[in-house]
């Protein structure tokens, strides 16, 4: 038993990661209708500009965060200008294309730039965690789970009671009436990519303290949010969520009672479950194209 | 291509046809007999090696992407999984190369046509999430099923064909599997198959409403370019003699797809070349050092965004400049069939309508719909904007599905078939908003609705001639080899009526055709209808122009608020209070009356 809810929280903690950068995702996707292939890069970069201000700049931690956050925000703003403005008339797939070469490029211009040896970030927590009863709550754990629902929390502040939110909706659902009622669609869009792209910043700030920070540690965790999203339901931010979350639990107590090699695979095993059964996903609805 | 400028439709075995075919095969013959003999350094010979078994593998990316506009992104796990084949069978269980080599290439043959049932369904986004996640699935298996695979440490000693035991001849035979599977994707394109893939890719929809099943289309697309995969990896593990599994990452799989869109995966001439200079590339910018792949990932976008069809889309095009394609001299072209001799006269109606019903959550596109449709008449279909007419033709092609309610099309039930279904029973159908297929030329749209299920007419030069008649009919068959999308929006209407046409169907259901045409336009129209009315052509007509409706139809229904209003001859309806109350609004009868 106690062993069990060790795992659901891990499992939790790691979900808490997939949410959030599926949660980028998603965002993007109701804004452009492309699925964005290099939002697991956006968690790497987060993580590689921890690395370089706190440990090889000696920056306060705080203040690091504040400026991974501000480069991350001029990152998503270019992102868009280079990746997807040139190409969001077209179909999706040269913008999937475009995102791939994106991911290609951040990752191999991050491994030129920094050598291929992993780091590690030490968290910022004096302590390690606290137990109750068997169960042992690592401080970093915490720390996720409880950014976590402080971004849903603004996010659904955000979309469901602020005019912003509102606009940003109209647009990634009908861009054309949007524009003609006077939204700014292309700055909608650049507002979403720079959100999208801090999201996945700070779960790469989280996250660098479990797992080693290196250039690979982005798209395995983009293809398990992305997997994620799809099981929760695509395009729909509660499923990103709940599916993120699933998806870590699955993953872990796969890792505990089955197979450690085989555990990335679990993940996709329960994708591809779903696609066969339940292609819309947990909250998803079907979706039909128009005549 | 350039040789379609030239082409006329009589000289299907032109003479041009058979020097290209003479040139291709001493092409061939001489590059075959060049490598083979020639004692090349290592080093060359294994560059030579790897462009050509990868090239055969990224010409199954032109069949997937190019043509059917479906992405694969585990093009490197089929290559692996045929590579494995020919390794493990070689090795481990002592089969002969050619058992090992069919071997694996049926796995990988097997492997994409579960994936491609799975996902296909789909498509997009999830496909190239599902093809992700088998790439890294295999991956895993590979890299961690040591007692199979013999893991990370990968697998030597891989044999060869004793024939071809030596480096030239087994080198040889690659570029003669390259040449001989470059011919095939090349043809491919040629052929009914290829012409769905190109249909589902440029307008799944319209694709599925001219009899191609999509699905089946897309799902042989994905076996073959896996059949492919499984071929070059099997080709490639017998000319490296040993092979380990980061050979077959996601990254290679990327590296396959760039290859594809760098060259033009539209293209198998292109593919090829992308190939050789991807594999080429990096040997010449080794100063590049560690970034390349970098610069990989750069190029990518920049392909995208500036040269979207590749090099060769981008030479084609340049191409087209400098020898526009001249309007054809068509010579003699065959009166187009229509009609139904042999169909059920017993049956009245060609299509009977009971109680259908629409919903899309709470509104009801289509409320209780009855309509029956005389055969050899012209039924128009009229009704204010949102009355349901789209929603109703919609429901009648099978891209709805209706909530209640059924469907007879000359006695038979099609409540519950699928659009190419229903076309291949003889119904046709154009769009409001024009759908042809914008990325193939005038003659191969038309020859789609030729070919759908249950038209017989032949292949080849028949069909050629079947097309060119249909197009005739229309007054387009000297713009048969022009690219549809440079048409002008009247020449594209005509070109859709033109495909319907060509299908031979038994009831065409015209989706407002006078929308967007200008007078002169809108004349023609009338007479081409009048035209369609005295073949005896039963027609479902929706459109907005009374002037047209009064002059063709020979009886009409309303729809309002989904529901059906009224129903009869021209004179009769177009007086109808409740008809004149729906376009104009009611008129209170004891309104004062306007100053």
């Amino acid at each position: 038993m106690g062993t069990a809810l060790q795992l659901l929280f891990t499992g939790l903690g790691i979900g808490s990661i997939y949410a959030l950068v599926a949660l980028g995702f998603v965002l993007i996707y109701r804004a452009t209708n492309v699925v964005n292939f290099a939002q697991g890069d956006f968690a790497m970069l987060g993580a590689f500009s921890m690395t370089v201000l706190t440990i090889n700049l000696g920056m306060h931690y705080w203040l690091s965060i504040l400026i991974t956050i501000t480069a991350m925000a001029i990152f998503g703003a270019l992102f868009n200008l280079g990746v997807y403005y040139p190409l969001r008339n077209r179909s999706f797939l040269p913008v999937i294309i475009s995102t791939i070469g994106a991911s290609i490029l951040l990752e191999n211009g991050v491994l030129a730039a920094y050598g291929p040896q992993p780091q590690s970030l030490p968290s910022v927590f004096e302590s390690q965690g606290f137990s109750i009863g068997t169960v042992f709550f690592d401080s970093q754990y915490v720390v996720i789970l409880v950014v976590t629902v402080i971004m849903v929390a603004f996010q659904y502040l955000l979309f469901e009671r602020t005019l912003l939110g509102k606009k940003m909706q109209a647009t990634s659902q009908d861009k054309e009436m949007a524009s003609m009622l006077g939204i700014p669609v292309a700055l909608m869009i650049m507002i979403t990519f720079i959100y999208s792209s801090i999201l996945g910043g700070l779960a790469g700030v989280l996250v660098a303290p479990i797992l080693f920070v290196s250039v690979g540690m982005g798209s395995s965790i983009a293809l398990k949010a992305f997997a994620a999203s799809i099981i929760g339901g695509f395009g729909d931010v509660t499923g990103a969520v709940v599916g993120g979350l699933a998806l870590g639990v699955v993953e872990t107590f796969g890792a505990a009672y089955i197979s450690v090699p085989y555990k990335d695979a679990f993940g996709f095993l329960v994708l591809l479950v779903f696609l066969l059964f339940r292609p819309q996903g947990i909250f998803g609805e079907r979706i039909a194209e128009k005549a | 291509m350039s040789d379609r400028a030239s082409r006329t439709a009589s000289n299907a075995l032109s003479a041009g046809k058979v020097f290209g075919a003479g040139l291709y095969i001493a092409v061939a013959a001489a590059t075959i007999g060049f490598v083979t003999l020639t004692p090349f350094p290592a080093y060359t010979l294994n560059l030579l090696m790897q462009a050509s078994t990868y090239a055969i593998a990224v010409l199954g990316l032109t069949i997937v992407l190019g043509y059917s506009g479906q992405i694969n992104l585990a093009q490197a796990a089929f290559f692996g999984i045929g590579a494995y084949g020919v390794a493990l069978g070689t090795t481990t269980f002592g089969l002969p190369f050619w058992v090992a080599l069919l071997t694996g290439v049926a796995a990988a043959s097997m492997a994409g046509a579960v994936l491609g049932l799975m996902s296909l369904r789909l498509g997009g986004h999830y496909l190239a999430m599902v093809t992700i996640s088998f790439q890294t699935i295999l991956s895993l298996v590979l890299t961690n099923w040591i007692d199979f695979t013999k893991g990370p440490d990968g697998i030597s000693g891989i044999g060869r064909p004793t024939q071809f035991a030596k480096s030239g001849p087994y080198l040889g035979l690659c570029i003669a599997g390259l040449y001989l599977v470059g011919y095939l994707v090349w043809h491919l394109r040629r052929t009914r198959l290829g012409r769905a893939m190109q249909a589902t890719r440029d307008n799944e929809l319209a694709a599925g409403v001219v009899g191609v099943n999509t699905y089946l289309t897309k799902v042989t697309a994905f076996t073959l370019s896996a059949l492919l995969g499984g071929l070059g990896g099997g080709l490639f593990a017998g000319g490296f003699s040993y092979i380990s599994p980061d050979q077959f990452s996601f990254s290679e799989s990327v590296v396959f797809l760039t290859m594809a869109l760098l060259g033009g995966s539209r293209f198998p001439f292109g593919t090829v070349f992308g190939t050789g200079l991807l594999i080429m590339l990096p040997e010449w910018l080794r100063f590049l050092k560690t970034i390349y792949l970098a610069v990989y990932g750069g190029a990518v976008i920049l392909i995208m965004v500036f040269m979207p069809d590749g090099i060769m889309g981008f030479a084609v095009v340049i191409w087209r400049k400098i020898r526009p394609i001249k309007p054809l001299a068509t010579g003699d072209i065959p009166p187009l069939t229509l009609g139904h001799p042999g169909g059920r006269e017993e049956q009245p109606a060609t299509l009977k309508i009971s109680g259908l019903v629409k919903h899309f959550g709470g509104v009801k596109a289509v409320d209780e719909v009855d309509m029956q449709v005389e055969r050899n008449s012209v039924h128009a279909l009229i009704g204010p904007n949102g009355s349901g007419k789209t929603s109703l033709l919609n429901v009648l092609s099978g891209i709805y599905r209706p909530t209640a309610g059924r469907i007879d099309f000359d006695g038979e039930n099609i409540t519950h078939l699928k659009p190419y279904q229903r076309a291949g029973l003889g119904l046709g159908r154009t769009f409001q908003n024009i759908r042809l297929f914008t990325d193939m030329n005038v003659l191969d749209n038309v020859k789609i609705g030729a070919e759908r299920p249950g038209n017989a007419i032949g292949g080849g030069a028949a069909l050629e001639r079947h097309a060119l008649a249909a197009l005739e009919f229309v007054g387009l068959a000297n713009r048969a080899f022009e690219a549809v999308g440079s048409m002008s929006y009247g020449h594209q209407r005509l070109v859709e009526i033109a495909r319907a046409l060509a299908g031979n169907p038994k009831l065409l259901l015209l989706d407002e055709p006078g929308a967007g045409l200008n007078h002169a336009e809108k004349d023609g129209l009338v007479l081409l209808l009048e035209r369609l009315k005295g073949h005896g052509l039963t027609i479902v007509i929706v459109d907005h122009d009374m002037h047209l409706v009064e002059r063709v139809a020979d009886r009409i229904t309303v729809l309002n608020f989904g529901r059906h209003i009224a129903d009869g001859a021209p004179a009769d309806v177009l007086r109808n209070p409740d008809v004149v109350a729906a376009y104009l609004g009611k008129v209170d009868a004891n309104a004062a009356p306007r100053a």
